[in-house]
């Protein structure tokens, strides 16, 4: 039976995501919520929004802390209680986490959930020691394994193990670059060719540039309400219907394997699970392509394939836009890009769209049911979300 | 010394600077721990040991970095892997002396260590590598 709803989305926004130059998080989350308040005009700001919970990742950036209160004055949500949640990538995935649970509490009936980040004023080598960050540091991180190198260790394993080619990796960046140039605000908007994904730069191999999710400024918010009130302010509410989340040892290296994400597999479970559904009851999903071989394994730890077989799923194009399961509609980390705190939320926007059919060129018909999977760092958190069309 | 010394990671590579892999070992239920850490993680036993690991082990997976933080960019490319000591436990480092080419996944490598020098910032740990064996 499928489950009843814990939070109902009756609202989402999204700044444009990309090089936004001269903004700072805080300016880039007040233009997500904007758009939030503006798509929902039923809801009064000042007077329905009760709590604030906001993802972003790192404080080194733009050399600023304390995201919770700063982000709610410039939402002009002054004094509601507004707090961050931090799990690395999947920060935004915790923030809307927090939300669901705060409306199950009863504490609240209305809510924003969000996340943000400001990367792209920073240098590459700077972004990457930021991002590194996530992962182990006395032993990762001090050997000089970088973020791209915890996920180039996973893609040489399961290459080894699997037969996985780069090839295949490569279809996975065509897909996602095909997907955001049909989204008015993905980062890259451009096609990409097998040919130029292959022979592009090496960054670890086997990962190259076409391999990595990009570098972006970016914010996302959803507007979440007790499941019974969501009608009160728009027709077209989206149900969230389960909710995962999971951690992991922070070291890839203690973990028993290194071909599929163990939180993830387990935050799936407990949302299959509460959703009462199964894996081929998805029709559309994001999932956390901060590298192609992420969303090969991303398929695997989904179920929407056996372990091994990631690399075929997307060779026969079932997760194109026109294929049985389309998945990273929205262009993805890879082409939409990867403001590393607004990722989760900036997820379920995405399904709040196709749900409701306001994905315009990108829309897949017909479509009821949707998940998000969103991972933090090299997967020691991962969080995954149920939804259905109200 | 080293049955007093504290279960943690700043031991370890202290233990590293005397040449010496070292992990704790739980003396309820047997679960060595790597990296160390004050408590058991299988049976919350604080009652531990250390003992001493054999530096060789099998490559499991690798990669070859070309682009790095700041305080690596001198070093690239650089290649890194996970190695499976003898007893099982796994460790991540540099791997060097070997053309990138010859590097196979299962191959044998050692642990090779690096003194460390006197650093001007936190932390001063060696830092160890693996090597062909
Ligand atoms: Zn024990």
């Amino acid at each position: 039976m499928i489950g009843k709803p814990l939070a109902s989305i009756v609202s989402a926004g999204l700044s444009k995501f990309g090089k936004i130059e001269g903004l700072y998080a805080r300016e880039l989350f007040a233009l997500a919520a904007k758009e939030a308040f503006e798509r929902c005009p039923n809801i009064d700001p000042k007077k329905d929004v009760q709590a604030l919970f906001i993802g972003h990742m790192g404080e080194s950036y733009e050399h600023q802390g304390h995201t919770g209160a700063t982000v709610a004055d410039w939402a002009g949500l002054l004094h509601i209680p507004a707090t961050r949640t931090e799990c690395a990538c999947a920060s935004s995935g915790a923030a809307l986490r927090a939300g669901i649970m705060a409306i199950m509490s009863g504490l609240y009936d209305i809510v924003m959930v969000g996340g943000v980040e400001k990367m792209t004023h920073r240098s590459t080598p700077e972004v990457t020691e930021f991002l590194a960050m996530a992962s182990d540091f006395p032993f990762e991180q001090w050997h000089g394994i970088t973020f791209p190198g915890l996920y180039a260790l996973m893609a040489t394993a399961h290459m080894h193990k699997y037969g996985t080619t780069e090839e295949q990796l490569a279809m996975v960046a065509v897909k996602n670059h095909h997907n955001g140039c049909l989204n008015p605000k993905a980062h890259m908007q451009r096609e990409v060719t097998l040919e130029k994904a292959l022979s592009s730069r090496v960054i670890a191999w086997p990962l190259k540039l076409y391999d990595c999710s990009l570098i972006t400024d970016g914010a996302s918010c959803l507007i979440l309400t007790k499941p019974e009130i969501a009608k009160k302010y728009t027709d077209m509410p989206v149900h969230i219907i389960g909710s995962g989340q999971a951690s992991d040892s922070i070291g890839i290296y203690e973990r028993e394997q290194f071909t599929s994400l163990t939180a993830a597999k387990e935050a799936a479970k407990q949302a299959y699970k509460m959703a009462g559904l199964t894996p081929n009851d998805i029709q559309v999903a994001e999932v956390h392509d901060c590298f192609t071989i992420a969303e090969i394994i991303a398929y695997e730890d989904l179920g929407f394939c056996k372990p091994g077989e990631g690399g075929k799923l997307i060779e026969e194009g079932v997760t194109t836009l026109d294929g049985s399961l389309p998945v990273n509609t929205s262009g993805g980390l890879k082409a939409k890009g990867h403001p590393v705190g607004a990722t989760g939320t900036a997820q379920a926007y995405e399904i709040y769209l196709q749900l409701t059919g306001q994905a315009e060129k990108r829309q897949v018909e017909n479509v009821e049911i949707g998940l998000t999977h969103n991972v933090g760092g090299s997967g020691a958190t991962a969080t995954v979300h149920i939804y259905r069309r109200g | 010394m080293s049955e007093t010394a504290p279960f943690t990671i700043e031991q370890f590579y202290k233990f590293m600077n005397e040449g010496k892999v070292m992990a704790a070992k739980c003396k309820k239920c047997g679960t060595i721990l790597l990296p160390p850490r004050p408590m058991c993680i299988k049976c919350h036993s604080n009652e531990l040991e250390w003992t001493e690991l054999a530096k060789r082990g099998k490559l499991l997976t690798y990669t070859i970095i070309h682009v790095a933080p700041p305080q690596f960019q001198h070093l690239i490319p650089y290649a890194v892997g996970i190695v499976k000591l003898e007893n099982g436990l796994k460790l991540p480092g540099m791997i060097r002396g070997i053309e990138f080419e010859k590097i196979k996944i299962g191959m044998e490598l050692q642990i090779e260590i690096e003194k460390a020098q006197q650093a001007q910032t936190w932390p001063s740990w060696p830092k160890y590598y693996f090597k062909p064996a």
